[in-house]
């Protein structure tokens, strides 16, 4: 059998063991570190750059072309490479309207950039300037669709924690499970956010898609940490922190088949697709649940269960199941 | 016995699934047939493009909209579609008056008119009743003294121009018609209500306006109660006094603390006249729905509405007045049809990327658990095509459209299934590992991953729900599509994975733990192997193999111990 299975023996007995708690000063040192270069870069770039679906902006009309009747990819392209003639870099959204006008919506420009890009667009299209109308559109994600997604996320948060902290008995995994999401989100979104990526309503939805998963993530790892500690009586050989190493071990094969599962489809999205189109939603999504997927196993392994021990580690309960195990180890030297 | 129960309750659960999927093609098939349904999910506007819809709003000229006017109007107007079904439709103000929406597909009048009136509700009591045309319904109206309720509390000053002599004292005196009032209510034709765009009268002046199918008019006392009191609404079919539920469709109201207050002080004043003055009249956007007599004092704020009602435009006056009327009516200036923002290019080349990541997930699966990637990769196709016919069918139904953030989600909703078998698969081979046969690692497996998936799922699912409940817009749409993947994995993983990892660990291929089989216990480094065939741990290192004698030693018995030092001794003796 592969390599992988034999990995997962020596894993699950023990033989070979990672140790993700013991190590946590340097797993939280990671975290800090890409949680403040998140932050940092971002601020530093000059802070997120939101779409126009966010910001709202300029809108040009074209009335009345014939460049419709070549097709719509066709007459499309030619409003694109018109405005990127006025500003370089900007990715403007273009409709065919009502079968012989075009809608070109754009960042919001300057009464300066406006009336050139009018002009580029009335010369693209072989139409005198006054066919061209601009106007000012407000944003499609308002503030109402913001406050009631931002009501919603907390909604959840506060719900799901209450669930998990019923179902694990124990609200302090509920709080490392939470802390861990948020570790995913900041880097996640901080990616966007350093690389200067446009921030769509697609994107968002991208980072709602990483929270599931990552709570997902998080949980399952925790149910064999729970069933592993819940076997533990005051007698058990092992501490606290090693029972809860043992399961994130035990369940590490499940961890990198899962994320390989998720990460294989999303990669293929991400360079089939960047190859096939260039730039696009479809990449900006991918990139999101690409870098997503993969932080969000990472902090469930190396975050969220150190943190875990963290909190219950000073436990008396806990720490009587620790004192004796080093006792009863102390004894059995002689035998070993 | 045991083993043909369990064969027969496996058996059981597939045959259940065979008949959920065929019934969910059977609905499919059946709205393609009947309700112009298709087999393919409808897309959304940035795939598919649709109709881009202008409203302008219906002022004087000279007065300007504000800002917070439009704002508050896009608010409501997105509840409003949202309403309607998981559209994600797109709404945003132009040039700062303006409010143009987009929505996938053609919108048909009932959708135009659920986005576009105000939705301006007003209870307002009957003052003078008169036929229309040349019938007689509700001509005794003219006869009716001024009646005077000393217990009600008087109303406002009439501020507007039509002035009345003698100051009214409640809302329904007749003290209200002025001589003007009354020429204008004379010559007042019902069908100038359709060319005006809404009929509206300040809150506190009388307002004469007509029934909606034009039959009766009426001079209506100033606004009792308003539509903002409304604390919710829904539709339904109204239920006689006697609890028998008719045919009739209406608009169950529920106001405020503050409404049912001013509710029943109408309502008891109104209960002690006669005439049409014992009428209310709901009056939406100047026009008369309905006017019910008033047979009681309404003490629990919870009128309904009843008026020639359908199911649908009872489900949408519903919505209207629970999201609240327009601050400003609308009215529609442009509808054209508009090209998708990112084109089919991009769905194919995400659908092409989606499936070459499909093929690279099964031969991950294959390497992985050997023939147990097979279960994977059917689990999961059977999981697709649930998925798709959920999606297909939902999309008819309830106008739900797949955007490319939607496929993407379900791209990576892969994962998410896929971590269900291999949560499962991992906790047989744990259970393989400690000694179990295929037959008790497979029960015994479940039992464990079935918790795991179960919570992991219901966080999934609170997630869902909860963001489809409170969010709006195109949050909406994710949330739908995770509800969906969420309940299609428990599904599968329940009735069609553990059913089938069941029948095959009966076989002599998986049950007998063949090397290809991706359950070889010897593989899995497990002590037992089956039928009674023990055999030396392997590939475990000197130093456990030390640790584990030693373990063995300490646990020996009196007797074994004595026997190994009996043998010991005999071997110095040697």
């Amino acid at each position: 059998m592969s390599r992988l299975t034999q990995f997962g023996n020596d894993l699950y007995t023990g033989t070979r063991s990672f140790n993700f708690v013991g190590r946590r000063r340097l797993w939280y040192s990671i975290g800090a570190v890409f949680i403040i270069l998140a932050i940092g870069l971002t601020a530093l770039r000059g802070g997120f750059v939101f779409g126009i679906e966010f910001r709202g902006g300029s809108e040009f009309r074209v009335q009345g072309t014939t460049a419709v009747e070549g097709g719509t990819a066709a007459a499309t392209a030619i409003a694109i490479d018109a405005v990127d003639s006025v500003v370089s870099g900007s990715s403007p959204r273009v409709s065919i309207v009502g079968g012989d006008s075009v809608r070109v919506q754009t960042e919001q420009l300057t009464p300066a950039e406006t009336d050139e890009v009018r002009a580029a667009l009335a010369d693209a299209y072989a139409v005198s300037v006054s066919d061209v109308s601009t106007s000012f559109i407000g944003a499609t994600w308002g503030a109402d669709i913001t406050r009631q997604a931002i009501i919603a996320l907390v909604v959840f948060l506060v719900l799901a924690s209450l669930v998990m902290a019923i179902y694990f008995r124990t609200w302090k995994m509920a709080a490392a499970a939470i802390i861990a999401l948020f570790h995913d989100l900041i880097v996640t979104t901080g990616l966007y956010g350093v690389l200067g990526l446009e921030i769509t309503p697609a994107a968002v939805i991208g980072f709602l898609t990483i929270l599931g998963y990552s709570l997902y993530d998080t949980v399952v790892v925790f149910d064999k940490v729970r069933e592993n500690t819940s076997e533990d009586g005051a007698e058990s050989r092992r501490t606290f922190a090693q029972s809860v190493n043992l399961a994130v071990n035990q369940t590490l094969v499940r961890s990198i088949n899962t994320s390989v599962v998720a990460v294989l489809p999303t990669a293929s999205i991400l360079f089939i697709g960047s190859l096939l189109l260039g730039a696009g939603t479809l990449r900006d999504i991918a990139l999101a649940l690409f870098i997503g997927t993969i932080v969000g196993t990472y902090s469930s392994i190396f975050l969220a269960a150190p943190l875990y021990v963290h909190l219950r580690e000073n436990e008396p309960e806990v720490k009587k199941q620790g004192s004796r195990t080093r006792v009863a180890r102390a004894e059995s030297g002689a035998v070993r | 016995m045991a083993r043909t129960t369990t064969e027969r309750k496996a058996i059981r659960s597939l045959v259940w699934l065979l008949v959920i999927i065929v019934a969910l093609i059977a609905a499919n098939g059946a709205s393609v047939l009947f309700n112009n349904g298709q087999w393919t999910p409808k897309l959304a506007l940035d795939l598919e493009g649709g109709t881009q819809i202008t409203l302008a709003p219906q002022i004087a000229s000279g007065e300007q909209v504000t800002q917070e006017q439009l704002d508050q109007a896009v608010a409501i107007i997105r509840q409003r579609v949202d309403a309607g079904g998981v559209s994600e439709a797109e709404i945003n103000t132009q040039g700062g008056q303006n409010i143009v929406v987009s929505i996938p597909g053609e919108p048909d009048a009932a959708t135009l008119q659920r986005i576009q009136s105000s939705a301006k509700l007003e209870f307002r009591a009957v003052l003078i009743a008169d036929a229309a045309s040349n019938s007689t319904i509700g001509a005794e109206g003219d006869t009716v003294d001024p009646t005077v309720d000393p217990t009600a509390p008087p109303t406002a000053e009439p501020t507007a121009s039509p002035a009345p002599s003698v100051s009214p004292t409640d809302a329904s005196d007749l003290a209200w018609i002025t001589p003007d009032l009354q020429s204008s209510f004379d010559s007042f034709d019902c069908a100038s209500l359709d060319v005006v765009g809404a009929n509206v009268a300040p809150v506190d002046v009388p307002l004469v306006t007509c029934e909606q199918d034009s039959t009766v008019k009426y001079i209506l006392g100033p606004v009792e109660v308003a539509g903002e009191r409304i604390a919710d609404a829904r539709s339904g079919l109204i239920s006689s006094s006697t609890g028998v539920t008719s045919n009739e469709w209406g608009v169950f109201i529920e106001f405020d603390a503050d409404g049912t207050q001013q509710f029943r002080t109408v309502t008891e004043r109104l209960v002690s006249l006669v005439g049409v003055q014992n009428q209310f009249a709901i009056v939406l956007d100047g026009r008369v729905i309905s006017a019910p007599r008033t047979i009681s004092a309404i003490t629990d704020g919870r009128p309904q509405i009843s008026g020639n009602f359908t199911e649908e435009s009872a489900k949408a006056l519903a919505d209207q007045l629970k999201f609240g009327a327009l601050p400003i009516g609308f009215e529609v200036q442009s509808s054209e049809t508009i090209s998708a923002t990112l084109g089919v290019s991009q769905l194919q080349s995400g659908i092409i990327a989606g499936i070459i990541g499909l093929i690279l997930v099964g031969f991950y699966a294959f390497f992985q658990y050997r023939a147990l990637g097979g279960v994977v990769v059917v689990s999961l196709s059977i999981a697709a095509l649930i998925t798709y016919l959920i999606i297909t069918y939902l999309s008819n139904q309830q106008g739900f459209r797949l955007s490319l953030a939607g496929v993407a989600g379900l791209v990576i909703s892969i994962g998410v299934v896929a971590d269900s078998f291999i949560v499962y698969f991992e906790r047989i081979r744990d259970e393989l590992r400690d000694g179990r046969n295929v037959d008790g690692a497979v029960e015994a497996g479940w039992k464990r991953a079935f918790r795991t998936i179960l919570i992991s799922d219901v966080i999934n699912l609170i997630a869902a729900v909860v963001l489809f409940v409170l969010a709006v817009g195109n949050v909406r749409g994710f949330a739908f599509t995770l509800g969906i993947v969420t309940v299609v994995d428990l599904v599968v993983v329940a009735m069609f994975t553990h059913p089938l990892m069941q029948l095959l660990a009966r076989t002599s291929f998986f049950g007998g733990g063949h090397r290809w089989s991706g359950l070889d216990p010897q593989a899995l480094g497990a002590v037992y192997r089956g039928r009674a065939q023990f055999r030396a741990p392997v590939g475990v290192a000197s130093t456990k193999v030390a640790t584990s004698s030693r373990e063995a030693q300490r646990r020996q018995t009196i007797a074994e111990r004595k026997a190994a030092e009996a043998s010991g001794e005999r071997k110095e003796q040697r």
